[in-house]
């Protein structure tokens, strides 16, 4: 364990997931909400689309979630959310509703982020209405069986890429981050610390906020089910995932990442990463897997720069 | 009360601006972006009581106002022809989500080919999305049909889609009378849901449900939604109580005293000018000649008692078919129009009732019931008639379809043909 792993011991006892989540064994996405419970309080509205955090929310009229929820469609979670909170605006303001405001969040995979969501979530950072948006990127549709979607990288194969995905990934954090909104920032499950103090941080502002969570998926990725925040780690100590925050459009880079642009820090073999999953089985089999690891660490270095580059501006 | 002259669509942002709502989402479409733009012109001025919200689409629209609604909100938006269509999938979220939000849709025709005038394909075609809907045939109807949906959709908890025809109402200029605040606020007070998506209230919304859950759930919308009639049939009579004006029932005939729904005035010697309104197509104040001083909604010609053929039709072409009555009652066929108000719950009982026994219903559609004959509200009626012990021969077309213009003589020619149908 390194030295910046949470101590989940000191961070607030609320428990958002309750017994009898559907989901998993090894889900990233309860382990995640977990951190979100705990970094928000109880004065919260969450906001889903379908998901595997909807599917495995347990049987009408049980919830694994101890926060008041509205499951809406998936293209759905920016209006949605934004008509949440302007209505509490207004109801408030009104009377009808006590005070203080509820924290409104969305948490939503990458399908309802980079894809069929991104109009809408677009649209209220443009806006830039009083809510957080989560992405839980398990970078592909897992819920439906695990189909590529915008978040799934290079070569990984899936149902619908029975092969190895033939494109890269689109970089939805710094897209958002482009919408110029009050606070963006990436984070991993591997690392519950930084990303409650990210989501503690983003409470704490008003406006549109977006944090995006990489959040490795077992049955996805092939994986074992006791190797989710290992794979997470690994991400991101190869520099497969970045870490990193923007308040007001000034980037920082977050520590293991920032130790990896600065070159302070060797990154892990990207293959020890890839190898491991069994998406990336027919890569670590092929005859051309030299070249294409070379090249997806030359694309993982050439974005490490960028980053850097833009934290410095 | 006061009396106005407007557009259909400044009568509708009226309504909403006195209606005391929370939440507005906003799309530009034609014909309703009127009614956005006032609204905005209203937020703008401090005018409004709730939050104006544009987004970036019509699903977003309906994404926002269902959302807001489960806040407890009350909820407004305004659609036309695609915009209603891309909403689909949320307004069957909103019905079965019990969130009583209130839309006015502007009927336009739907593509391809791309038309922007009056048709009600658009509206038809969300039937089954679990909304009430309702029609209207005069700016006097939009104006007093946004209280009415309020009241009716908060207290069943189902969503309300007020429709009345692009450009026809929606752009022609005609008198119509408001409403004091006060009478306004009596009659719709503050919304008070039973639940709310807040922590004080906690709870899930939406969960997923296995087949029996879901079943009772959905089962009961479809019961609620025909139990809404007589709920609709209180909020008109309430609404007569309050404003001292005569309002149209769930299906208005345009004889004199026959109402075939309880609690109906009997509007004696009330000529609106409303008739006029979609039979001239445009929004000329010549076809106002003859309202100076009137007061009332409702058209009833002078004909008294049973008539022997009855035309049934929806929006403003029911003010047409009014014309039509009179004019072939003239020519010696005892007709009468009857104007649907309320299309959703069918009022089946009430169409059967206004029926007398060995009369001819002539049923014109503005829409296309592809692969059957004439339109949806043909359907309908049939469907409402069949197994009912009088005999009524029935029969219908589908005309005006992408605002093709409605003038008494073709609408004449059009019943004298289906007659003759329904006979044979």
């Amino acid at each position: 364990m390194n030295s910046i792993s949470a101590k989940l011991t000191d961070l607030p006892d609320y428990e958002l997931i309750q017994k009898g989540t559907g989901a998993c064994a090894g889900c990233p996405s309860p382990m995640g909400l977990r951190i979100v419970g705990k970094a928000l309080g109880t004065n919260a509205i969450m906001v889903m689309t379908p998901s595997c955090a909807v599917a495995s929310i347990g049987m009408m009229p049980k919830s694994c979630y101890d926060v008041p929820t509205l499951n809406v469609c998936f293209a759905s979670a920016g209006a949605s959310a934004a008509g949440i909170s302007g209505a509490l605006d207004v109801q408030i303001a009104k009377g009808l509703i006590p005070g203080p405001k509820p924290v409104v969040f969305n948490w939503v995979g990458d399908g309802g982020t980079y894809d069929i969501g991104f109009q809408g979530i677009s649209a209220a950072a443009e806006r830039n209405d009083d809510f957080i948006h989560f992405c839980y990127n398990n970078e592909a549709y897992s819920n439906t069986g695990v189909q590529r979607s915008g978040a799934t990288p290079l070569h990984a194969a899936t149902t619908t890429t029975p092969s190895g995905k033939n494109e890269g990934k689109k970089n939805m954090p710094l897209l958002m981050l482009d919408h110029a909104p009050a606070y963006v920032a990436t984070a991993s499950i591997a690392y519950p610390q930084d990303f409650y103090k990210k989501v503690a941080k983003a409470k704490e502002i008003k406006g549109f906020r977006y944090i995006e969570l990489h959040a490795p998926c077992g049955p996805g990725w092939k994986f074992p089910a006791s190797e989710t925040v290992e794979i997470g780690r690994l991400a991101v100590k190869t520099g497969a995932w970045a870490l990193w925050e923007a308040e007001e459009g000034r980037l920082t880079i977050s520590r293991p990442t920032l130790q990896l642009a600065e070159g302070k820090t060797k990154p892990s073999p990207l293959a020890d990463y890839l190898k491991v999953q069994g998406r990336f089985a027919a890569l670590m089999k092929g005859a051309g897997k030299e070249q294409a690891i070379a090249a997806m660490a030359q694309s993982i270095e050439k974005e490490l720069a960028e980053l850097l580059a833009r934290s410095k501006r | 009360m006061s009396r106005q002259i407007a557009t259909g669509n400044a009568a509708c942002a009226l309504a909403v601006k006195a209606a005391n709502v929370d939440f507005i989402a906003a799309y530009p479409i034609t014909p309703q972006t009127t009614i956005s733009e006032k609204l905005a012109d209203y937020a703008a001025a401090g005018e409004l009581t709730g939050k104006y919200l544009t987004v970036e689409s019509e699903h977003s629209v309906m994404s926002a106002v269902a959302a807001a609604a489960a806040t407890g909100a009350r909820t407004f938006t305004a659609t036309s022809s695609q915009g209603l269509l891309y909403m689909n999938e949320i307004l069957h979220y909103a019905a079965g989500g019990r969130l009583p939000v209130v839309m006015v849709n502007v009927n336009r025709a739907v593509c391809a080919p791309w038309c922007l005038y009056a048709d009600h394909q658009d509206s038809v075609s969300q039937r089954d999305t679990g909304w009430l809907q309702f029609y209207c045939a005069s700016h006097q109807e939009i104006y007093d049909s946004i209280f009415l949906a309020y009241k009716v959709a908060e207290q069943v908890e189902i969503p309300v889609m007020i429709n009345y025809d692009g450009f026809l109402l929606s752009h022609s200029m005609l008198p119509f009378e408001t409403l004091e605040q006060e009478v306004i606020d009596n009659y719709l007070p503050v919304r008070q849901p039973a639940w709310r998506l807040h922590p004080l209230w906690g709870g899930t919304f939406s969960n997923v449900a296995a087949a029996a859950e879901y079943a009772a759930y959905r089962h009961k919308l479809a019961r609620d939604t025909r139990e809404a009639l007589p709920v609709i049939k209180a909020a008109i009579s309430e609404y007569e109580k309050l404003t001292g004006r005569p309002q149209p029932g769930l299906i208005q005939s345009s004889r004199r005293g026959q109402t075939g729904t309880e609690g109906q005035t009997g509007a004696e010697g009330q000529t609106g000018a409303e008739g006029q309104a979609g039979a001239e197509g445009q929004a000329g104040a010549e076809g106002q000649a003859g309202a100076e001083g009137q007061t009332g909604t409702e058209r009833q010609t002078g004909a008294e008692g049973q008539a022997q053929v009855y035309l049934l039709s929806m929006g403003s072409m029911a003010a047409e078919m009014e014309l039509a009555a009179e004019e072939l009652t003239r020519q010696g066929i005892s007709t009468a129009a009857l104007k649907l108000r309320v299309y959703r719950p069918f009022p089946a009982e009430e169409l059967a009732a206004l029926l007398p026994d060995g009369s001819a219903l002539i049923v014109l559609d503005r829409n296309l019931a592809y692969g059957h004959e004439g339109g949806v509200l043909l359907m309908e009626a049939r469907s409402a008639l069949y197994g009912c012990a009088k005999n009524i021969k029935i029969a219908g077309s589908a005309i005006g379809i992408g605002g093709q213009d409605l003038p008494v003589s073709l609408l004449v020619e059009e019943v004298r043909r289906l007659l003759e149908v329904a006979k044979a």
